[in-house]
């Protein structure tokens, strides 16, 4: 058994981000991911919001990373095709205790180093937003807050990874750590990896691998999110992302256009135990039924696409955790919750000046041209819309999937990229095939068909 | 690239097909027919079953065989056929962007035809809470898994529904060797045909629970069990299974309708249309089940050949618009929507003579009215039962008599 330099564990953002980054020195590195596929954790089901950084705490580890992610994220994403929509965001006040509260949330965005805020009334709050419910009473503008392609981002950096030369491991789950003087092996559902030094980026499973590692300082507390996902024909009704001003009444939802042509409501928040209760729940998506009707009473007569769960890390701390062991050559990135989308690349950044100190982090020459990623944003041409691709290669003119008018061509290439999936959900996610409104009724049967390599 | 066709009509289905049958021999020019799949047909493609053709073609047939006719009639009659050709949205009046693998191309047409049907809406529509395992299908879906790709489905399936289309999920279910252990439907009276329900239950044992409905859908990677709830007790249980098909609940496949601009009537979904099947759009008609989710395939297609006339007389360079004016037609609960929904002056009779409705309660001998400007205008007690889950028709002499210049007729079950 060889013995990488690093180990970085959890496939999510923040993991494929870190194994990119050292993937471009001359560290040899694996990246192990506990599911079959990269981003199949948290990463999957946030909310996609490129975020300015404006409300986070400042002072915090996370204002700085968010701040700095958002700016790295945003020029990687144009390297690489990630699409990006700039449709900022308008927070809505709908109470006075709301109202009252926007000028410390701009003074607040100013600590946080983002300035570009305005407090608007409620005449502007409905030119912007013409399809709101009646009651707004003004707002504050975040011009900078935008939609992002969560998927295409960690599917972009894993690739990235593994084109750097990082060895990708999936399937392989962490059940067992054994510290040595040199190496730490760990033992894995799929055999052991040795690496002299671990990063643990396991997301929903961090606090359980720290204390593998002897460690007891935090417990992550899975908290679900649920989302009702609204048919492309309610796009208009959603112009830029519509954020909820935290009150006493609770932190409210938000209505977000989404990069792939759709609204979205949501989240709902609620503490579990259970990691892997990705399922919806009546009540959740009872709540946001009231509360989408109550925001925008126009949504609720469009058909609801896809409703989804997911969970985020909450650790109960008001800020990212992220230690270095020296003496275990290990290292912690703890608590990122749904601002870990934008902070990513920064997080790995930072990973690396903890490091700099312990590992030759110079990077190699030469290093592999970032990846250029199918763009599966709504905004930006698409495969079926591109006659010179079509008359090139006629696979990219037969649409399988009618509704997100996904091309054969399109499913042919995630089949055989750098990062394949390993399952129908995971192929979704690489084209947004079955994504639509018919959820599988016109396309299911043949793109599992293709997916299994059936002839056709 | 522009191409430029006399008739466009967009879906092979049995509309579309039946439409373009009727015109080709009729219009000096090009009918296309642009269909998205890889055969035309439509969904009685994959209906591997007996029960199509029977008042359009007066035969007994099976879906495929229902569509691999309508396809050569079609062709017979002169039609143009293209598949996997997808109208993905307009460039004009009359001006359709398609792709297809032969490129990507615009076709500017004289007239074009709406045939883009209905489906079943998905789990997620219908907000059934719970995990997201294998084994979840619409009707659509569960018949194309095993007609059209041969693949097993599991052993027990609840069947969310109890309409036509639900008797039909059996059929599939019980070939595939899958037992139907329950159907649930929202309404206290089964809602598919007599003729179904009771041989349906004496030959394939299958429980129908009326007002029931499933909450949630459990199960990690493949469906173990649902949680049905009666709506009336609100008592729960669960109930094991490793399949679960909705079925039903109807929904037009209305986004070309609706991008193009053309007026949508609130209650089908679908865009709204005169009696001569004509849209808020000159030269753009529409037929088939995007006007009514959902009828049987035939009376589908018998409104391709009832479209056929009025598409000919635009192309005949009649009125560049339709006559302004005419009656708005209304459905009152617990009617929930009625197509067509405008009477024009001098407007014909609708397809067969008949108003198609859509009720959410079951009648078994109904007296439906029609009421102008608070006076009634028609009345009529009908031999047959206005019953939930299909189409229920009304003869159009209901409203024959309604006033050319006055309010909105309403209709209603007393």
């Amino acid at each position: 058994m060889s013995t990488y330099d690093v180990a970085v564990i959890g496939g999510g953002i923040v993991g494929a981000a870190v194994a990119r980054l050292l993937g471009g020195t001359s560290l040899s590195v694996a990246l192990l991911e506990a599911r079959d596929d990269v981003g199949d954790g948290t990463s999957k089901a946030n909310t996609a919001i490129l975020h300015t950084g404006f409300d986070a705490k400042p002072g915090t580890l996370e204002s700085r990373l968010v701040a700095r992610g958002y700016d790295l994220l945003g020029r990687y994403a144009e390297a690489t095709g990630i699409p990006v929509e700039r449709t900022g965001a308008l927070l809505v006040a709908w109470t006075r205790e709301q109202l009252d509260a926007l000028p410390g949330l701009r003074d607040k965005a100013g600590r946080n180093g983002y300035t570009a805020c305005e407090i608007v009334d409620a005449a502007e709050v409905y030119r912007r937003v013409p399809d709101l419910g009646p009651g707004a009473l003004g707002g504050l503008t975040v011009p900078g807050e935008s939609i992002i392609c969560t998927w295409t981002t960690n599917l972009a950096l894993a690739t990235d990874a593994v084109n750097r030369g990082v060895r990708l491991l999936r399937g392989h789950r962490v059940t067992e750590v054994r510290t040595g003087p040199d190496a730490t092996r760990l033992v894995t559902t799929a055999g052991e990896v040795s690496a002299r030094w671990v990063v643990n980026a396991a997301g929903l499973g961090a606090d359980a691998l720290d204390a593998l590692f002897g460690h007891d300082r935090f417990t992550v507390t899975p908290r679900r999110g649920e989302l009702l996902v609204f048919d492309k024909l309610a796009r208009p009704l959603a112009p830029c992302i519509v954020l909820p001003v935290p009150s006493s009444a609770g932190k409210g939802v938000l209505i977000s256009p989404t990069i792939y042509g759709n609204v979205m409501v949501g989240p709902t928040a609620e503490d579990l135990t259970d990691r892997s209760a990705t399922g919806t729940s009546e009540a959740g998506l009872e709540f946001l039924r009231e509360k989408g009707a109550t925001l925008m009473p126009r949504l609720m007569k469009e058909e609801v696409t896809a409703t989804y769960a997911g969970l985020r890390a909450s650790i109960g701390h008001d800020d990212y955790l992220v230690e270095l062991a020296a003496d275990q050559r290990y290292l912690l990135i703890g608590g990122i919750r749904s601002t870990g989308l934008t902070a990513g690349m920064a997080i790995a950044e930072h990973v690396g000046e903890l490091l700099a100190g312990h590992l030759d982090l110079t990077p190699r020459a030469a290093l592999p041209e970032p990846p250029r990623m199918p763009n599966l944003g709504e905004a930006f041409p698409r495969p079926y819309q591109d006659a010179a691709a079509i008359a090139a290669d006629p696979e990219y003119g037969r649409i399988v999937c009618f509704c997100e008018r996904v091309t054969k061509g399109e499913i042919r290439d995630a089949l055989a990229s750098v990062v394949p999936p390993a399952g129908l959900d995971g192929l979704r996610r690489r084209t947004r095939a079955m994504n639509g409104r018919c959820q599988g009724f016109y396309c299911g049967a043949r793109v599992r068909d293709i997916f299994e390599g059936a002839a056709e | 690239m522009t191409e430029r066709v006399r008739v466009a009509v967009i879906g092979g289905g049995p509309a579309g097909l039946t439409a373009a049958a009727a015109l080709a021999p009729a219009v000096d020019g090009d009918v296309l027919v642009l269909e998205r799949e890889r055969e035309t047909g439509g969904i009685p493609r994959h209906s591997d079953h007996p029960g199509y053709g029977l008042r359009d073609l007066r035969r007994f047939m099976s879906g495929p065989a229902y569509a691999r006719t309508l396809t050569g009639s079609a062709l017979r009659a002169g039609a143009r056929l293209e598949t996997e050709a997808m109208v993905t949205g307009w460039a004009g009046e009359r001006t359709l962007e398609v792709t297809s693998p032969r490129g990507r191309r615009l076709v500017e047409a004289d007239a074009v035809v709406l045939a883009t049907g209905a489906r079943e809406r998905p789990r997620p529509a219908r907000f059934i809470a719970g995990d997201r395992p294998d084994g979840v299908y619409t009707t659509g879906q569960l018949q194309n898994l095993v007609h059209l790709h041969h693949r097993p489905v599991g052993r027990r399936a609840v069947i969310v529904g109890a309409e036509l289309v639900s008797w039909s999920a059996v059929l599939t279910l019980h070939e595939a060797g899958c037992r139907t252990v329950l159907m649930t439907s929202q309404y206290a009276r089964p809602e598919a045909y007599a003729a179904f329900g009771v041989p349906g239950r004496l030959a394939f044992g299958v429980l129908v629970r009326p007002r029931t409905r499933v909450v949630a859908i459990n199960g990690r990677g493949r469906v173990a069990s649902v949680d049905i709830e009666h709506l009336d007790t609100g008592r729960r249980r669960r109930v094991p299974c490793d399949t679960v098909i909705t079925t039903g609940d109807w929904i037009p496949d209305h986004e070309l309708a609706r991008t193009g601009g053309l007026e949508m009537d609130a209650a089908t979904l679908g865009p709204r249309v005169d009696t001569a099947l004509a849209t808020s759009l000159p030269g753009v008609f529409a037929a088939g089940n995007l006007l009514h989710p959902v009828d049987t395939a035939d009376v589908a297609a018998l409104d391709g050949r009832h479209v056929a006339a009025a598409v000919l007389a635009h192309l005949a360079g009649g009125p560049a618009a339709a006559p302004p004016g005419g009656v708005s037609l209304t459905a009152d609960a617990p009617l929930r929507w009625v197509a067509p929904q405008l009477v024009r002056p001098g407007g014909p009779p609708p397809s067969r003579g008949k108003l198609l409705l859509w009720t959410d309660e079951f009648r078994t001998l109904p007296r439906v009215a029609a009421v102008q400007d608070g006076r009634v205008v028609g009345r009529t007690r009908l031999p047959w039962p206005a019953a939930p889950g299909r189409v229920f028709r009304v003869p159009f002499s209901l409203v024959a008599s309604a006033d050319p210049a006055g309010g909105p007729v309403h209709l209603t079950l007393e």
